[in-house]
């Protein structure tokens, strides 16, 4: 489904990628670890368009993405979230998950005013559709907060529901763990299971073992920008250089 | 002491328009607007020279001043923020203003330079008596800034305003969330962009008489502190905040007569020290302003919507 060949990327002087590549099959949760510095943030943040990689191929579906916008890349299908949440604050949280709506005629400024039935009808529509989402999570009750108010656990848990507005095809997950309590984690990563059986596919940056043990397969390992193995959990933790990678040669 | 009255009045009210328009494009949109001055001159002068020059109705050059102005803010958002960073951006919209007021300082054969614009027409003149003409002019701004709070209150209110406060508060998310950044950032510039066209527009037609020296830069200092007042994003506030502006740059014409000893110079240099400590006793006291941006408040309790 996504597809991502030999992509290099420099800022100045440093190579933060460095020949990297991985598959995310179809219905797969695809772990992506890798010790601090390895170029996870910097591989998602070309696959969701925040910039273009110098060389290599980037694919969805068969087709390139490479250098594409990010508005582009959700009516394609994928959406991320960040590794420090960025809930927009001053926004409900409903307002944020309306504004994730797609199609919304409304979004034209004149509408409003020409053809506010229909705009009135589509909001109808994707209010219920938010609050549905919002309800499956608990949030509902928060639903008129300033999203600026809530927890870091709730902020994971909104940016992940605010994703789903969009229904996408796959979600790029930049550490949902990072920073929340043990329970929220176990919650995270149940409702990430339960959407990979519903038909979403995830690729996941993690550092939680547990979490990537018990839902990532395969998982691919990162380190000074390559990909240095792939495999299951058994398997990526049985390879020796992926100790090398985490603990330094001196320690090996 | 009426008639100063309504003339104050007429002034709060158009300059209320000018700074709801820097509410919507500053305070909503996140798009600081430093040109503020130059586009609100641009306003006046395409105004009055649709009037003088073109043979238009005073109602046709106010369209055509709001068109002119959106066209300009929206032009000048398209070359800047496709090519640079949005911090970059207040700094070219300075420049714009400034080069602005510098055409029309200079360009006698348009704008008559220094000389400024004399004999513009006022709307309804030929209706009224002259002696009650400043109520039918009060009305007919208090009528504007009516229209443009509720132009701006039924856009906050609709998925094109989430779109606004979303660019402003995170713009890659905005992105990423499927919404043209770009675009949404020139329609956000353009349309604050007709309202100065309108503010401009009254400008005009109150003084009747234009020259570049009504646009000078401190009119964006007074906007924001008026934006800052009455609550970023707050359009009710904001004409709260006009009025409290202009309240203390008139008012202070009457220092005159509590301390007799002041001279014009040292007259006008309080004025100007007013406005700086309201603006200091302001950020101090309420940093958020009076009121507060819309929000959405749904009806939590309520039963699920059956959507169709």
């Amino acid at each position: 489904m996504l597809t991502v060949k030999d992509v290099a990327k420099s800022f100045g002087g440093f190579r933060a990628l460095n020949g990297c590549g991985l598959e995310v099959r179809p219905g797969t949760i695809t772990g992506i670890i890798g010790p601090n510095g390895a170029g996870k943030s910097t591989l998602f943040n070309i696959i969701g368009g925040l910039f273009p990689p110098d060389q290599g191929v980037v694919e969805l579906e068969g087709r390139s993405i490479a250098g594409v916008r990010p508005d582009k890349l959700a009516g394609l299908g994928l959406v991320r979230t960040f590794q420090i949440s960025r809930e927009l604050g001053e926004l409900t949280v409903l307002e944020n998950m309306l504004l994730a709506g797609q199609g919304q005629s409304g979004e034209q400024a004149w509408a409003n005013f020409l053809r506010w039935g229909l705009v009135r009808e589509q909001e109808a529509r994707t209010l219920a559709k938010a609050r549905a989402l919002l309800e499956r999570v608990d949030l509902w009750h928060l639903a008129n907060d300033p999203a600026r108010n809530l927890s870091g656990g709730q902020k994971k848990l909104l940016e992940i529901s605010r994703a789903l507005m969009l229904d996408p095809k796959i979600i790029l997950l930049d550490e949902p763990t990072a920073g929340v309590s043990p329970l929220m984690s176990r919650a995270l990563t149940k409702a990430i299971s339960t959407l990979r059986d519903d038909g979403i596919t995830f690729a996941i940056i993690e550092h939680d073992m547990d979490m990537i043990a018990e839902i990532c397969n395969p998982i691919y390992v990162l380190a000074e920008g390559r990909t240095l193995t792939s495999g299951s959990f058994a398997e990526v933790t049985a390879n020796e250089d992926v100790m090398k990678a985490y603990l330094g040669k001196v320690a090996a | 002491m009426i008639s100063f009255i309504i003339l104050m009045s007429i002034v709060i009210c158009f300059s209320a328009v000018l700074a709801l328009a820097l509410n919507f494009q500053w305070g909503s949109g996140g798009m600081v607007n430093f040109g503020l001055a130059g586009f609100y001159a641009l306003g006046a002068y395409a105004c009055a020279l649709l009037m003088l020059k073109g043979g238009f109705n005073t109602f046709f050059a106010t369209l055509g001043a709001m068109a002119i102005v959106a066209v300009a803010c929206g032009l000048v958002a398209i070359v800047t923020l496709r090519v640079t960073e949005e911090d970059y951006f207040a700094i070219v919209t300075l420049g714009v203003g400034e080069m602005l007021r510098l055409v029309a300082l200079n360009e006698d054969w348009l704008t008559k330079g220094a000389l400024g614009l004399s004999g513009i027409e006022r709307p309804f003149n030929d209706w009224v008596a002259p002696t009650s003409y400043s109520y039918v002019m009060l009305g007919f701004c208090a009528l504007m800034v009516a229209a443009t709070v509720w132009f701006l209150n039924k856009l906050a209110r609709s998925p094109f305003g989430r779109v606004v406060r979303a660019v402003r508060e995170d713009d890659v998310v905005a992105a990423t969330l499927g919404k043209h950044v770009l675009w949404a950032r020139i329609r956000i510039f353009a349309i604050g962009g007709a309202l100065i066209g309108l503010a401009g527009s009254l400008h005009a037609f109150y003084y009747q008489y234009i020259d570049p020296t009504q646009f000078s830069n401190i009119v964006i200092a007074y906007a924001f502190m008026a934006v800052i007042a009455g609550g970023r994003g707050a359009y009710l506030g904001t004409i709260l905040g006009a009025s409290i502006v202009m309240v203390l740059l008139e008012g202070s014409r009457f220092a005159k007569d509590l301390i007799p000893s002041l001279s014009s110079d040292q007259l006008a240099a309080i004025r100007i020290i007013i406005i700086g400590v309201g603006l200091i006793a302001l950020l101090i006291y309420r940093p958020q302003g009076f009121l507060r941006e819309y929000r959405l408040q749904a009806n939590l309790s309520g039963s699920k919507q059956q959507s169709p």
